[in-house]
């Protein structure tokens, strides 16, 4: 031990650390993370509420599809946006100042440096993600005991599934845009292409010609959504395997990610 | 065995960003216990050499390292090498004393560190504020007191007193005089011709991505520049042709006074007596840095300004 207190080496401890400090110490990671809550938690009081203020006309057909878990989760539709702008914003908001030099000069072993920003974010969103699908499941169903239409408890069938999976959901989006950070090196083109996946295209798909639609079959924040969904959808029956899918694929995004992070000058 | 731990060494540095050479073949040494000054105009790829130095930039050849080590397989980089390349490369949304923790947090560095250096730096008063908010001058600091977090053996600097009130300037100069004299490797950069005569024992010179020179700072002034003697006198048209015969040369010829090169002052003398001219003033002119500089770096600035 010298005098500045420094070990022999460098650990992926202290990566971590450092990391952990530069996400905490900015004032936008909290307001980003209030916001996730306050529009989660908001869209689900209010998706729930009209659900079940309509559910006293509802026709059998209706009824026999009612989905109080579906429904509370609906706000996973903004919030995949607001956990994605996190995630973006840890890479590019370091590109943008210039402070990206600072970060490889300090830790040169670009593997280790890229690694405890997607541990960081990942460990964040998933926190943050899954905290927020329960408390939107746990309002949700209030209001809809409210209304006097049928709810779900954790215990029934699928229901833990659909929530813990809206968290994990959650988590894949922000992964997905720590590596579209890395990629592009700028905000505004993260953000555009992460609209682009989670939004833009799944919204085309009833446009284009069949053979497309058979493809975006296989788009995959299309099928991973569902499962927050206790009802079965024909389209996609093994949502699970939807959601393995888009991991498999973000996963693939991150290797490309580490590759270029290392090979590139900053 | 110490000298080379803390010793910087370039070898046939070179850079190409698609078909532009921007560093070529350069080599050059920075020696611990000294202040080496890195001088060239504007584009001339100190900024690029000083990347590839500190592991920011790979180099297209050639091979940069620290006490026979690359950048990046430094353990501990912040107790090898302290950086400050752009003082506005930080995030304006931290106060001082979160980035500055960060940093030490990355390298495992005690928390008092942090304390230290921003103390160093005459900082303590400003810790607790955003980096947002700071003059350039005070980023300047910062950036040098991040700069010496791990209490580095080798220190790099890009225009370090850029934008510093003249007591900043003062304050750096000493800093990087103090650092060298504890046996530490000081390697600055400035376009202030002036910086470079206070401060730097060492230059290297880079125009156009190649080493122009690499030498002390007397024999590069003694170098590049020609002696010439100011002459003053009540009659410089009379004495001018005179001092032309016995082999001067003579330019910037005024009512009272003249430069003349190619003369001795002594010989100037003798000369003026000879033909009993009474002179007021024979003083030698030394060429100053920037004299030279401009001399050695004129072929090799990419664009000049015309004069209409």
């Amino acid at each position: 031990m010298s005098a500045v207190g420094a070990p022999s080496s460098v650990k992926f401890t202290h990566a971590l650390r450092a990391e952990w400090i530069k996400l905490r110490s900015l004032r936008s990671t909290w307001l980003t993370l209030v916001c996730l809550f306050v529009v989660g938690i908001g869209i689900s009081l209010l998706a729930t509420s009209a659900a079940g203020a309509q559910y006293s006309d509802a026709t059998a057909a209706e009824r026999a599809a009612w989905d109080p878990t579906g429904s509370s989760l609906t706000s996973y539709i903004v919030a995949q946006l607001i956990v994605g702008v996190i995630g973006i914003l840890v890479v590019t908001s370091e590109y943008a100042t210039g402070e990206m030099q600072t970060s490889v000069m300090t830790s040169p072993r670009r593997y280790r440096l890229l690694a405890a920003k997607v541990v960081t974010v990942t460990a964040v969103a998933a926190i943050a993600g899954q905290s927020l699908m329960f408390a939107a499941f746990g309002g949700g169903q209030a209001v809809l005991a409210a209304h006097g239409a049928p709810r779900a408890t954790l215990g029934d069938p699928g229901v833990l599934s659909a929530v813990v999976g809206g968290g994990v959901y959650l988590t894949a989006v922000a992964l997905l845009a720590v590596t579209l950070g890395v990629i592009t090196r700028a905000t505004a083109g993260a953000l555009a292409i992460l609209v682009g996946i989670i939004f833009v295209i799944p919204g085309f798909a009833g446009l284009f010609p069949s053979w497309v639609q058979f493809l975006l079959d296989y788009w995959p924040t299309q099928g991973a959504a569902t499962v927050m969904t206790t009802m079965p959808d024909a389209d996609f029956p093994y949502p699970w395997l939807n959601l393995g899918g888009m991991c498999l694929g973000v996963g693939t995004l991150l290797v490309a990610a580490f590759v270029l992070f290392r090979r590139r000058d900053v | 065995m110490i000298r080379s731990m803390t010793t910087i060494d370039v070898r046939g540095l070179t850079k190409r960003y698609g078909p532009d050479t921007v560093v070529d073949d350069v080599s050059f040494t920075v020696e611990p216990g000294q202040v080496t000054g890195f001088l060239g105009p504007n584009g001339a790829g100190k900024s690029t050499i000083l990347k590839m130095i500190t592991g920011l930039a790979a180099p297209t050849r050639g091979s940069v390292t620290i006490g026979r080590r690359r950048y990046r397989d430094l353990p501990v980089p912040l107790t090898e090498v302290g950086a400050l390349l752009d003082a506005g490369a930080v995030h304006g949304s931290r106060t001082a004393y979160q980035h500055l923790l960060a940093l030490a947090a990355s390298n495992g560095l005690a928390r008092h560190r942090v304390d230290d250096v921003l103390t160093r730096a005459g900082m303590e008063s400003v810790a607790g504020k955003r980096i947002g908010g700071f003059s350039l001058g005070m980023r300047q600091r910062l950036g040098i007191a991040a700069a010496l977090l791990g209490e580095p053996k080798v220190l790099v600097f890009d225009e370090p007193v850029n934008g510093l009130d003249p007591e900043g300037i003062r304050w750096v100069r000493r800093l990087m005089r103090s650092l060298a004299g504890e046996g530490r490797a000081v390697l600055f950069s400035s376009h202030l011709m002036s910086e470079m005569a206070q401060t730097a024992d060492h230059l290297v010179v880079i125009g156009r991505g190649r080493l122009i020179a690499d030498t002390t700072v007397d024999e590069f002034v003694r170098s590049g520049g020609e002696e010439t003697v100011l002459v003053r006198t009540s009659d410089p048209h009379f004495f001018a042709p005179r001092l032309v015969e016995a082999g001067g040369a003579v330019r910037d010829r005024y009512a009272t006074s003249m430069v003349v090169s190619g003369m001795t002052p002594d010989e100037i003398g003798a000369l003026a007596a000879h033909h009993d001219i009474v002179l007021s003033e024979l003083t030698p002119q030394h060429a100053s840095l920037e004299d030279v500089f401009m001399e050695m770096t004129r072929e090799n600035i990419d664009y000049h300004g015309t004069v209409a």
